[in-house]
């Protein structure tokens, strides 16, 4: 079992994996019920479940939780959009690459929370604004990486291609898109969850509703039980929308594996 | 008019970074008949695989031309077909699909690229494996694919740079023989590249011998066997004959090379 990259059997797998959370759980309550953390500062396991409980029959949590999928959905999609395009053609054409590429890297490290009142002047606090912080968070990062990826196709699949008759079009649409496609996918499931961290730090402020806003709200009554379960909320979507990914991908392309 | 004419080709790759310049052809002249079958036999890096590529369009001569039918070859194009050495294969492709893909390039219609795919799986004998993904298939029948995908294109040349140089001896065997069996019935005109000697003879009507880099032509040898060649000519006296000339020319070469 403890061989290098030695695999284990699916159901020590799964098994392990468990066992991590119960871990976790069991140091949480004996830090909690024991009594060596304070209330205020950490609260235990069962206050939270009540909370969580007390949040979705009387705050409609629900809502908050559906507005922040919508947000970080919506502005990551945009930014795919934008973003894909762009990544495909400064991977193919080097002209391209030299044009922008000096410039996404720059727009690349400027951090998306930092534009946050910038795009409250300009776009207000409403739903636009929250798009935009996902949207920039998200859109040079892609455009980055996709345009490596593309940039990197094995160069002797191109030249197989090429003596089959493909012409630069045929190239990008039967070649390097393809080729790409499973390493792109990976890419944006990555992006996805860092999409999440700007959504939360964008309701932190200036926001009536979503997850982040429930989490500020909790923080003024000093209600750990409250912020721990939204963080655990978070934690489970990402869980989810990662294995969604990765399932889709399975599907997507089953050539890249077996 | 000869098929093929290569016209003192030669290729110097400019040094990097001040390194001197490497002259990897010497200045080349070949006629390539219609319907030969030629082997190019050379020493490791005396310039083989640059002079195939020169041919296919994938690389410029530094000086020279090359003229397939009359017509120079500027860039690389489908009445060029090409086997690489390494597998290239589009792996997000079936065997099918992959054999496809320079008819749907051209346009042909789908259902006629199943009946040219299908003839070709036939000849190769991969019946069967239609639906297979590269990944799933042995080196050999990845590269009897490759062959199948360059034929079915139709091209007026086959240019193949070692294609078996990465199979076992009895795959590599059965290999030539199916190749040299498809040549019997299609009289293709072929030109080969490889470091084998006995493959040389016994595929080609023409060997073609190679001195160590820079690379030259210093021997060009009719092969005077009947056709349809069975493997077991390979014992034959005259083959040996063949044999112990070309080792000889093959000898002297690699000995300037170590
Ligand atoms: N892109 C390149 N840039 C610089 N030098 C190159 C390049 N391609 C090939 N060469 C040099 O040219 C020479 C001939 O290379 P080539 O690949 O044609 O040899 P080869 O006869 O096919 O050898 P092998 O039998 O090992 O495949 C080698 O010395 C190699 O170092
Ligand atoms: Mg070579």
């Amino acid at each position: 079992m403890f061989k290098p990259l030695q695999p284990v059997s699916g159901a020590a797998k799964v098994i392990l994996g468990i066992a991590f959370f119960v871990l976790f759980v069991g140091a949480w309550s004996i830090a909690t019920f024991g009594g060596h953390v304070p209330p205020t500062f950490l609260a235990d396991p069962a206050t939270m479940v009540r909370e969580a409980i007390n949040l979705f029959v009387e705050f409609d949590f629900a809502y908050d939780i559906a507005i922040t999928v919508w947000r970080v959905v919506g502005g990551f999609v945009l930014a795919a959009i934008v973003a894909l395009p762009l990544g495909i053609l400064m991977g193919t054409y080097k002209a391209v690459e030299a044009f922008l590429e000096p410039f996404v890297s720059f727009a690349r490290y400027l951090p998306a929370s930092a534009f946050i009142p910038l795009l409250i002047l300009w776009a207000g606090i409403g739903e636009t604004q929250k798009l935009l912080v996902i949207f920039i968070g998200s859109v040079f990062q892609i455009i980055l990486m996709v345009a490596v990826t593309v940039g990197s196709v094995r160069r002797d699949l191109v030249e197989a291609a090429y003596t089959l008759g493909a012409r630069d079009g045929g190239i990008i649409r039967r070649v390097l898109i393809p080729a790409s496609a499973p390493d792109i996918a990976e890419i944006l499931r990555l992006v996805l969850g860092w999409a999440w961290t700007y959504v939360i730090v964008a309701e932190l402020i200036g926001s009536s509703s979503g997850i982040g806003h429930m989490i500020v709200d909790s923080q003024a009554l000093l209600n750990t039980g409250q912020i721990i379960f939204g963080i655990i909320v978070i934690g489970c979507i990402g869980l989810v929308s990662d294995f969604l990914f990765k399932a889709a991908n399975r599907r997507l392309f089953p050539w890249s594996l077996a | 008019m000869s098929k093929l004419i290569i016209d003192g080709v030669n290729r110097i790759f400019p040094g990097v970074r001040g390194a001197a310049p490497t002259e990897a052809l010497k200045p080349t002249s070949l006629e390539v008949q219609d319907n030969d079958f030629i082997t190019i036999l050379g020493p490791s890096g005396c310039g083989k695989s640059t002079l195939l590529r020169i041919v296919a369009g994938l690389d410029r001569p530094t000086a020279g031309r090359v003229l397939l039918d009359g017509e120079p070859v500027l860039a690389p194009g489908p009445e060029r077909g090409m086997v690489f050495q390494s597998y290239t294969l589009f792996p997000w492709l079936t065997v099918q699909q992959n054999i496809c893909f320079g008819l749907r390039e051209k346009g042909v219609s789908p259902s006629r690229q199943r009946e040219i795919a299908a003839h070709y799986v036939g000849r190769v004998g991969l019946t069967g494996f239609e639906h297979h993904y590269p990944k799933m298939l042995s080196g050999g029948m990845q590269q009897r694919t490759a062959i199948a995908r360059a034929l079915a294109n139709d091209p007026k040349i086959l240019l193949l740079d070692e294609p078996f140089g990465a199979l076992d001896n009895q795959t590599r065997s059965l290999m030539q023989e199916l190749l040299l069996g498809i040549w019997e019935q299609d009289r293709k005109t072929v030109l080969f590249v490889t470091h084998d000697i006995e493959e040389a003879i016994f595929m080609a009507n023409r060997v073609v011998v190679m001195t160590a880099r820079p690379g030259r032509i210093k021997c060009d040898l009719a092969i005077d066997l009947p056709h349809p060649r069975h493997y077991t000519i390979k014992t034959s006296p005259e083959f040996s004959a063949y044999k112990a000339r070309l080792t000889e020319e093959i000898r002297v070469e690699s000995l300037k090379v170590t």
